[in-house]
């Protein structure tokens, strides 16, 4: 069984945001100013939520078969692995996901944006990745849209994906990209970082194999949650 | 290690479509054991301005200080409808609301006890990952022992203390500020 007194491995440089990221307005006025006050990590924040399959669905796993037609769009597969940062599997792990539709246009209230809502596509999912941290999905390609970041602001596709893995400092919220989109080199959320491995593992790979014949196209997405030290606490002393 | 964790970005703006199916107002029943008590604020951005389009999830212990879920001391085994987490939607006035039991106090790992607290996790749009701080009980005389407390600079605790409201007996204020001269206390493990 995991150790769970083994501390999270610390955080490798350049590969995550900092708050503040003046190119992305709104981070100006809402990223915190002080430095963040490092502290020992406690049972508080190495135990988290254990979800099981009473949080998912019927056609959870499925966005486009959530209503009577079938939505507008390309019909795609998404899928991968949840590994941690030495390659082990995270079984177990809520996946949620979320996502404007084929014409760039998201299910919610305060999105204007003049592209037409699909009444067969509401745009959001979740599941459990299995023993082997494995998980699956299917969608419609996400269309890109504007947004009032800068003048003339494009947001590039992606799916959003949330993830509790296996502890509260698992906890990772980020965005999947599509390979070849013109937008990525515009874009300051996916620029938010300078690493360029790490903003590459952000965009899925097209993957033929995993493509249904006449149906679906497939995209491969890995996604490696912060993992564990192999050394007990006790030892770092 | 062979890759590190994948970068985190934000929520955005509608990350409700697909996280509020999850949405909870308390983090236990009312047949959990222990002293129940309600928690309410308000976020703020830097010029004051209530945000609309927070989210935060809270985690903690039950009122004997036992974790849900697995607790290598516990085996997992917390009071009857004590479910130790919550996803809390702000409104459009920035507010937050949520029910649990006065948390039991946790140790460290060295096994230093540590004040009554509960975790938060804060997601937004304009942000590009959540930001975690905790929740105190300004009144508990166990946060002058407090490791995590004692880490940060007296004059900023204040940020992190939930005040009992004045005439109540189990109603809390604890409000998020995101700059400014009282913001509050982010912390990095």
């Amino acid at each position: 069984m995991l150790d769970l007194r083994k501390p999270f491995l610390p955080v490798t440089p350049g590969t995550q945001p900092e708050y503040l990221h003046p190119p992305y307005v709104s981070s100006l006025i809402r990223a915190p100013q002080q430095p963040l006050i490092v502290v020992p990590q406690t049972l508080s924040e190495l135990s988290g939520p254990v979800f099981g399959h009473g949080a998912i669905a019927t056609f959870d796993n499925d966005l486009t078969r959530q209503h009577a037609g079938d939505p507008l769009g390309e019909r795609i597969i998404v899928h991968g692995r949840v590994l941690d940062e030495d390659d082990r599997p995270v079984p177990g792990a809520l996946v949620e996901v979320w996502q404007a539709n084929s014409a760039g246009r998201y299910r919610h209230k305060i999105d204007q944006h003049a592209a037409p809502l699909d009444p067969n596509f509401s745009g959001a999912g979740r599941f459990l990745t299995d023993d082997q941290g494995y998980y699956r999905f299917t969608s419609i390609k996400p269309g890109a849209y504007p947004w009032g970041n800068h003048p003339n602001a494009w947001r590039p596709a992606h799916i959003h994906f949330s993830l509790f893995g296996a502890g509260l400092l698992t906890r990772l919220v980020t965005q999947m990209y599509f390979p070849g989109d013109p937008l990525l080199p515009f874009d300051p959320i996916y620029n938010c970082i300078n690493d360029d491995q790490a903003k590459q593992r952000m965009i899925s790979k097209f993957d033929l194999d995993a493509t249904i014949p006449d149906t679906a196209l497939a995209f491969r997405y890995d996604i490696i949650l912060r993992g564990r030290d192999a050394t007990p606490m006790e030892d770092h002393k | 290690m062979k890759y590190p964790a994948t970068a985190s970005q934000t929520v955005g703006p509608y990350f409700r479509i697909g996280l509020s199916y999850l949405d909870s107002s308390a983090l236990c029943t009312e047949a959990a054991p222990g002293r129940h008590i309600t928690l309410s604020g308000q976020i703020f951005d830097a010029n004051g301005a209530p945000v609309p389009d927070a989210q935060l999830e809270l985690w903690q212990a039950d009122d004997q200080g036992r974790f849900a879920g697995y607790d290598p001391a516990e085996s997992g085994v917390v009071s009857e409808g004590f479910a130790g987490f919550a996803r809390v939607a702000v409104d459009e006035r920035g507010a937050f609301k949520f029910h649990t039991v006065y948390p039991g106090s946790v140790a460290t790992l060295d096994g230093t006890a540590q004040a009554p607290h509960i975790v938060v996790m804060l997601s937004m749009r304009g942000i590009l990952k959540h930001l975690y701080t905790r929740i105190y009980f300004a009144e508990d005389p166990r946060n002058t022992e407090d490791l995590v407390l004692s880490s940060v600079p007296a004059e900023r605790r204040k940020t992190l203390f939930a005040q009992l409201i004045p005439e109540s007996a189990h109603e809390y204020l604890w409000n998020i500020r995101l700059q400014g001269a009282d913001e509050t206390v982010f912390f990095q493990y």
